[in-house]
């Protein structure tokens, strides 16, 4: 029974070992060929479908004023964003994913379909929590959240184009933001993790790196100063129905920025209303001719060349004179002043003639010392360096125009660095906006010239002066007024005009340098006695009161006599 | 004897190998907690951070000068003294 059996259909055996045989083969053949040759790629693939590294988002530095107040702080927000094949495949979530998004189903489908090649596309960046919250209770296939911090400025347009703002990448664009970049900035973290099907994080498999968050930034800015200057100005704009202004206030010891506004600004929690020409910081930005604001440097000038003293007389009548053809003219016949009366009246006669007898040189030298047409060095993104033309190649015209402010151009930041020199005694302190970061001092004039200067530059606030608008009830101030026409295709305007005023106080021992310009005022007063004045004024008052400065003029102030005193100290006494 | 050692030696082998295995194991499950500790502590810092960050934003906001100089101004009337109204006393 076996044997026929044993030899039944050899054929059919032998192909069918064959056949099997050759399958085998062929697997072996291929399970080796995976296992030995492709061992690699394979692995690579299979890692790559489930194992991710994944950025750990790490936060901006925070940016305060001087006190600690915060002006621009990061906040985790969460970006929503979704693998496009698995998203694709799921049509029936669709609708109520564009309608939270918001965005059409067609255009969501579109978008989609054109990225479904990738395996991340963003959807929408940076959304609120709340709209966060219910994306992801949609629980739409390959759909997930990403964490992303995004910069809240809490002063809004207050600090607008001082403190700048960031890109959606958190990369510092404009103002401080952009020139502190590097120490603010964070750097993400890397780790790799498993991902399932969907997308989600099975498991954290190791940190590649960890997230390093950006350093903290301690502006020298006082933020209540800062709203004060802000204030001021916005009303000054409204009320003179002017182009655009700016103000800077800078401790006058330290040279530290305590306040520096452009206006008009922008909200830089909301970019979108923000225009191209209100992102200037023109404080920093625009430079202009700083007309009559120059004179205390010409008679500083003149008092350091040795030829004048405060009260050399200077012949300004008739009021008018001729240089190279032509006029320089003051508003009415001062007659005969001493310096402080050129000072004091602001006469351009006066100005020009002193200038006229200097050496060329003398006046370059104090006008480039005190930083006049030289970048500041305060590192703030995309400032102008001024003009001023080397003395070899002045005209006769220019010497004379200089003198009183024509014929150079400065930023509103360098006039207060300017002023800063009158004020600490002859000394230049470069502005800076953190404190303790301060570059050399430079002695630029004699401390007894730049006394004397500031101690002119009080009569300008006193009667008979062109700023009397300047005065802060309790204190003595020092400053110079500025009307200047601005420069058009066709020369000087006869109806544009820059207010300007610039200047100190306490004049005893100067703690605070502010300058203000306004820009084309439209409302009948275009004088910067007039116009740039009060906004000085009010500022300063109210940052003396803010910073605790001692008056120093209290004969205009009533002050309370023995009894108040006596009465005080009985009262504090009766509790012992 | 020579064959019982041999077999003692590699009972002792099996017994080290198994109780290595057991010991990754272990470890594993050790870090595993471990790192789920980390993640939910983690978790919660930045929830606090988070936190941090909007109550300062909060605060801020509140106090915005404007808003401070609004209320002081409007709902609390309240007045900066004129000059003429202070009383300066000389120490």
């Amino acid at each position: 029974m076996n044997a026929p059996r044993r030899n039944g259909y050899p054929l059919r055996r032998a192909a069918l070992a064959c056949v099997f045989g050759a399958a085998a083969l062929v697997l072996a053949w291929r399970a080796a060929d995976l296992q030995l040759g492709a061992a690699q790629f394979l692995q690579e693939q299979g890692d790559a479908r489930s194992l991710r590294t994944v950025t750990v988002a790490a936060h901006r530095g925070t940016i305060t004023d001087r006190r600690g107040e915060p002006l621009a702080i990061s906040t985790p927000v969460d970006s929503v964003w979704a693998q496009p094949r698995l998203l694709l495949d799921a049509p029936e979530q669709h609708p109520a994913l564009a309608r939270l998004l918001p965005l059409e189903v067609r255009q969501l489908r579109t978008y989609l379909e054109a990225r479904v090649e990738r395996e991340f596309v963003y959807l929408k960046r940076r959304v609120n929590p709340d709209l966060a919250e219910r994306v992801t209770a949609l629980n739409a296939p390959g759909v997930a959240l990403q964490r992303e911090y995004r910069r809240y400025y809490p002063a809004g347009e207050v600090t607008a184009q001082l403190l700048g703002f960031t890109g959606v990448d958190d990369t510092g664009q404009e103002g401080l933001e952009l020139a502190f970049d590097h120490w603010l900035q964070g750097r993400e973290g890397v780790k790799r993790v498993i991902k399932d099907r969907l997308g989600r994080v099975v498991a954290d498999v190791e940190s590649l790196r960890a997230p390093r968050p950006g350093r903290d930034l301690r502006l020298s800015v006082d933020k209540r100063i800062q709203y004060l200057v802000y204030r001021e100005l916005k009303s000054a704009l409204a009320e003179h129905r002017a182009q655009s202004g700016s103000a800077v206030v800078l401790d006058a010891h330290s040279g530290e920025v305590l306040a520096m506004v452009s206006l008009p600004a922008y909200n830089p929690n909301n970019l979108d209303e923000a225009r191209g020409a209100s992102l200037r910081n023109r404080a920093v930005t625009d430079s202009f001719e700083p007309g009559s604001t120059i004179k205390p440097f010409t008679i500083a000038a003149a008092l350091e060349a040795g030829l004048y003293r405060a009260d050399t007389p200077i012949d300004t009548a008739p009021g008018f004179f001729k240089v190279g053809g032509k006029d320089i003219r003051d508003l009415h016949n001062y007659g005969r002043l001493d310096l402080a009366g050129v000072i004091q009246k602001s006469s351009n006669v006066g100005a020009a003639r002193i200038a006229l007898s200097l050496p060329p040189e003398r006046l370059w030298r104090t006008f480039s010392g005190a930083g006049l047409g030289q970048p500041t060095g305060s590192g703030f993104p995309g400032e102008a360096g001024g003009v001023l033309r080397p003395h070899q190649k002045w005209h006769k015209i220019e010497r004379a125009t200089l003198a009183f402010g024509y014929g150079l151009s400065v930023t509103l930041l360098q006039l207060a660095q300017a002023y800063s020199v009158l004020a600490n005694d002859g000394v230049l302190k470069p502005v800076s906006f953190v404190s303790g970061a301060r570059g050399e001092p430079r002695a630029v004039l004699a401390p007894a010239t730049a006394q004397s200067v500031r101690a002119m530059m009080e009569r300008v606030t006193g009667e008979g002066g062109t700023a009397l608008l300047a005065r802060v009830p309790g204190y003595r101030v020092a400053g110079k007024t500025g009307t200047v026409r601005k420069l058009e295709r066709h020369g000087y305007s006869e109806d544009r005009y820059l207010s300007l005023f610039a200047g100190m106080a306490p004049a005893s021992r100067p703690r605070l340098v502010i300058a203000v310009v306004i820009n084309e005022p439209a409302g009948g007063h275009y004088y910067g006695g007039l116009v740039a004045a009060p906004v000085f004024a009010k500022v300063m008052a109210g940052s003396l009161r803010l910073l605790n400065v001692a008056p120093d003029d209290l004969a205009s102030l009533k002050v309370a006599g023995l009894d108040t005193r006596m009465m005080a100290r009985s009262v504090s006494g009766g509790g012992e | 004897m020579r064959l019982a050692a041999r077999h003692a030696w590699l009972a002792l082998l099996a017994a080290a190998v198994l109780a290595s295995a057991l010991g990754v194991v272990y470890s594993k499950h050790q870090s595993r907690k471990l790192f789920m500790e980390l993640q939910a502590l983690q978790q919660e810092r930045d929830a606090l951070n988070i936190e941090w960050g909007q109550l300062q934003l909060e605060e801020s906001t509140w106090a915005t000068h404007a808003r401070i100089e609004e209320q002081a101004r409007v709902k609390s009337g309240l007045i900066s003294p004129a000059p003429r109204d202070v009383v300066i006393v000389k120490p």
